[in-house]
């Protein structure tokens, strides 16, 4: 009986592991590495331009101070999403 | 059935080798113009450790299984439950045992294996392979512990009819609770761990694999957070002793991960942003993982004095090795990446937020390096002087105060200040409340002249009502801000920006719990009234403001422990309440003893007698004296020897109650400690925060998942 | 100031401070430390220094005298021992052939142990009976 049991639970482990090398690989989108980079960095940049927003809402930056890193932040976004469109070539995943 | 746990975990071995290799392989086929690794293998891969996953699962439930219906063939049911056993306790009693909580260790890493790999299925394609060759190369090295050095699987023939039942001191929920919560802390990290490794072997150097392990590096804390807590709570109020923290080096071997750990939750914030501090974070996630492994092999090893130490080194120098071989490898890793990992970014200035991160980072790394040094001081000593010398609680408390003091101080600072430069303008007006605040609150301790006696703890209590006024200022803040952008109510605008940002104010809530958790310590050691006092029945004493007084001892027979204790009156002013701190004593398994002797000579534990309240905690425990009892137990021993077990019964209350009619004095320990609830509350709130930022955002399940066609659509239309 | 000179300066700060917190650590450790010592061992014992004494209970050797306990201790191969005189928690593991840790001073030939520095190992497989 546990014989059995066991030989039913190698069989089962074999199978399912070896699954995806028996068959041919589904058609699934092939994500450039490079692009979810700059994805996550757009993601960032954009966290950060909110944060400022909302630092500078509560005081903590002031007006001038303010309007200087927005414009920094929203430069370096810009560059970004140029990278992602291709425009330039992506710069090395230096952050 | 004991074979065929035998079996899964070999099976779980192969299959772990297998991921490991196949994952490994992936990497050298690489396919497709990006050179990404082979998906099929990939996919295998991830497959097998899903297969481990459920493997293990199987062995723990066989092993539950069998503690649930008191299976003594298996040798790990009979050595720490039986038949008497209350049911909770023989569920939880599994990772009592050593082999039990390998098997818990491994179990855990294959379950948050699994999770981490589901939810990177599509992503970090070319990460993911080696982070899972390190995470089943984890899992594979603690399942072959189980196989060759401690297994859970060992038959018993014939299987006896009785266990020898859990351990008496470890009958409390707490305790059941106190090492999965640690242990899942400490396997956690292993997640983050890999897939830096991973990152760092793939020269994919960004922080994309931060965001990835970010949530699991959370939870480990929290998890890990809890484990500790649970095991100070116990101490607290079940052992004879009254306090929360020993400075025992398996107490140590805990917290020294969960520092490091807290500093890599900081550094990673400053990395995602700024993208600096690279070599410091992948080093400080290296060392949380090492820390956490050596919390394990500390556990496991004779090779500190500690009550903790299980003795069993059986895999104390395996896991020593692993702990090399992490060091070593990671230590080359980083080495070999260096030119990749420096970044160009500097700090901007010196009153910005990445410069507060950096201070609480060397804070919490030299409150590490303090307790490290002072753990292993012993073996520190041995080598270079040839004798074992040991540091205890007064060293340690002088070094940790004054770091600990700071670092709730830099709590507060951090949320004030914003990224990258802050304003000199807006610094008097943000700073101007909170200091306010703290300056009452030293204005209002220097009036009480306890306080003003203790310069440590006045410091601690004024910066922890700076950090609560600049963290209530902060929530104030941006919820006015919000309501001025959106409208509402004032409620409402802050629940708002907390669901938006929960990671910052979660965050908050996180520095807000901890100061009040400080308050909490520093109030309760620096003015505890500590006192042993004799009182025999009918007798009163005086500890501190209370009115003790000793009503009558108590007698109280169970089936398998007799409790003595006291009756004690407590009154302070209006106040009065009634206590009864009791000493179990169990039965002892040995039969050496007679009879009656053996009810009076087994384990005792201590019940205490516990009024929490939140200005102040009155707690007691009782050693009541039941020498006067032996003659009689003598007297028993020789004459029930051979009477029937109702006799025996008997003659056990008999004596027992004898206690009652002519008790001496007993001796009470009364310890007054005022403010401890705090530390609880704040751990609460805490744990809140916490949970606040874990809880997913709604943003963030908006997440990469199609390709760029899809995600230049879903732009377009929301422009 | 230009960057790299700040940063240069807050490096050797950082540096600085964890090397004086390191000499620190170092510096009086070895004074506060208190040396692992089995009753053997403490026959020529400096009564100003403070030792942890470690060994087993000696049977039959328990006494409690109100608040104070005495009892000897022996090295963990049962020779040579020590009568041992402590006030304070006494775990509750505690008993007769148990080991035992305590830290105190040695005056006349007795052991005299500080305050709630008794602490017992529990035999058994998972033992957590701490005072201390």
């Amino acid at each position: 009986m546990e014989v059995l049991l066991a030989l039913a639970i190698f069989v089962a482990l074999v199978v399912f592991v070896s699954g995806p090398l028996r068959h041919r690989p589904r058609e699934v989108e092939e994500m450039d590495a490079g692009l979810a980079d700059l994805e996550a960095r757009k993601q960032a940049k954009y966290a950060e331009i909110r944060d400022a927003r909302l630092d500078h809402a509560a005081g903590k930056l002031s007006d001038e101070d303010f309007e200087r890193q927005d414009a920094e932040l929203r430069g370096e976004a810009v560059a970004i999403l140029k990278q992602l469109d291709g425009v330039d070539k992506p710069a090395e995943s230096g952050g | 059935m004991i074979a065929l746990g035998t079996l899964c975990l070999i099976l779980a071995l192969a299959t772990a080798l297998f991921a490991a290799g196949a994952a490994l392989y992936a990497t050298r086929r690489t396919t497709g113009p990006s050179a990404l690794p082979d998906r099929r293998w990939v996919d295998s891969s991830r497959r097998a450790v899903y297969a481990v996953a459920a493997l293990l699962s199987g062995c723990v439930l066989l092993l539950e299984a069998a503690f649930v219906r008191s299976d003594f063939g298996f040798q790990l049911v009979a050595d720490h439950s039986s038949t008497t056993t209350p049911a909770f306790y023989r569920l939880t009693a599994m990772w009592s045992s050593q082999a039990g909580s390998l098997l818990l260790w491994a179990w855990v890493l294959s379950l948050a294996s699994s999770a981490v790999l589901f939810a990177t299925r599509n992503r970090h394609r070319e990460v993911v392979p080696y982070a899972t060759a390190v995470l089943m190369g984890l899992g594979g090295f603690f399942v072959s512990l189980m196989l060759f050095a401690s297994s859970p699987f060992v038959a018993l023939h014939p299987a006896p009819a009785e266990g020898l039942g859990l351990n008496p001191l470890l009958r409390h929920p707490s305790m059941m609770i106190h090492p999965p919560m640690l242990y899942s802390g400490y396997v956690m990290w292993s997640i983050p761990f890999a897939f830096c490794i991973g990152a760092l072997a793939a020269r994919r150097l960004d922080a994309s694999w931060i965001r990835s392990t970010r949530r699991f590096a959370l939870i480990a804390w929290t998890l890990l957070s809890i484990g500790i807590l649970l095991g100070a709570r116990w101490s607290y109020t079940e052992l004879g002793w009254g306090g929360y923290w020993g400075w025992d080096p398996v107490e140590n071997a805990s917290l020294m991960p969960w520092l490091a750990g807290t500093a890599f939750l900081h550094s990673i914030m400053v990395q995602e942003r700024r993208g600096m501090l690279r070599v410091w974070n992948v080093s400080l996630i290296v060392a949380t993982f090492s820390l956490a492994l050596l919390g394990t092999f500390l556990v496991r090893s004779g090779v500190l004095q500690s009550i903790h130490a299980f003795g069993a080194s059986t895999v104390g120098a395996p896991i020593l090795a692993l702990i090399a071989v992490v060091l070593v490898g990671s230590t080359l890793l980083i080495v070999s990446r260096l030119d990749e990992l420096r970044s160009e970014r500097r700090i901007d200035s010196l009153a910005s937020r990445e410069s507060i991160f950096l201070v609480n980072n060397l804070l919490l790394i030299g409150l590490c390096a303090v307790i490290f040094w002072g753990t292993f001081f012993p073996l520190i000593s041995e080598a270079l002087t040839g004798t074992r010398a040991s540091l205890a609680a007064p060293w340690f408390d002088r070094y940790i105060a004054p770091l600990a003091i700071g670092l709730v101080l830099f709590a507060g600072i951090g949320p004030l200040l914003a990224w990258r430069r802050f304003s000199v303008a807006a610094a008097r007006r943000i700073f101007l409340w909170p200091a306010l605040a703290g300056a009452a609150v030293a204005a209002g301790c220097l009036t009480l002249a306890d306080v003003r006696a203790k310069p440590l703890a006045l410091l601690l209590f004024s910066f922890a009502g700076f950090t609560l006024a600049a963290l209530a200022q902060e929530f104030a803040r941006a919820a006015r801000a919000r309501r001025a952008l959106d409208g509402g109510t004032l409620p409402r605008a802050l629940l708002a920006v907390t669901a938006r940002n929960r990671r910052r104010y979660g965050g908050y809530v996180v520095h807000a719990g901890i100061a009040v958790l400080m308050i909490g310590v520093a109030a309760s050691s620096t003015f505890q009234t500590n006192r042993d006092i004799e009182l025999a029945p009918g007798q009163s004493a005086r500890v501190g403001s209370y009115d003790v007084h000793y009503v009558k001892p108590t007698v109280d027979i169970a089936n398998e422990k007799i409790a003595f204790g006291a009756l004690l009156e407590v009154r302070r002013g209006s106040k009065q309440f009634v206590l009864s701190p009791t000493r179990n004593y169990y039965r002892s398994q040995d039969p050496s003893q007679g009879p009656i002797g053996r009810f009076f000579q087994g384990e005792s534990t201590s019940e205490v007698g516990l009024r929490a309240g939140i200005r102040n905690d009155f707690w007691t425990a009782v050693r009541p004296n039941i020498d006067g009892l032996n003659r009689a137990i003598r007297d028993g021993d020789r004459r029930f020897a051979r009477a029937s077990p109702d006799l025996q019964g008997l003659a056990i209350a008999a004596v027992a109650q004898s206690y009652l009619t002519n008790s001496p004095p007993a001796t009470f320990r009364v310890i007054v400690n005022p403010l401890v609830s705090w530390l609880w509350i704040g751990a609460l709130i805490a744990l809140t925060g916490a949970l606040i930022g874990i809880w997913p955002a709604a943003e963030a399940r908006r997440r990469l998942t199609s390709s760029y066609a899809a995600k230049l659509g879903r732009e377009l239309s929301r422009a | 100031m230009d960057p790299d000179r700040k940063r240069q300066i807050r490096l050797v700060v950082a540096l600085s401070a964890a090397v004086l917190l390191a000499a620190a650590l170092a510096y009086t450790s070895f004074s506060a430390s208190s040396e692992a010592r089995q009753p053997s061992q403490l026959l020529n014992a400096n009564p100003d220094r403070s030792y942890d004494l470690t060994g087993k209970v000696a049977a039959g050797s328990v006494r409690r005298h109100g608040e104070r306990l005495d009892f000897r201790v022996s090295d963990r191969d049962g020779s040579g021992a020590i009568p041992v005189r402590y006030q304070g928690t006494v775990p509750d593991p505690f008993r007769e052939g148990r080991e035992v840790v305590v830290s105190g001073h040695v005056r006349d030939g007795v052991f005299i142990g500080e305050r709630d520095t008794l602490s017992t190992k529990c035999p058994s497989k998972f033992s957590e009976g701490k005072p201390r």
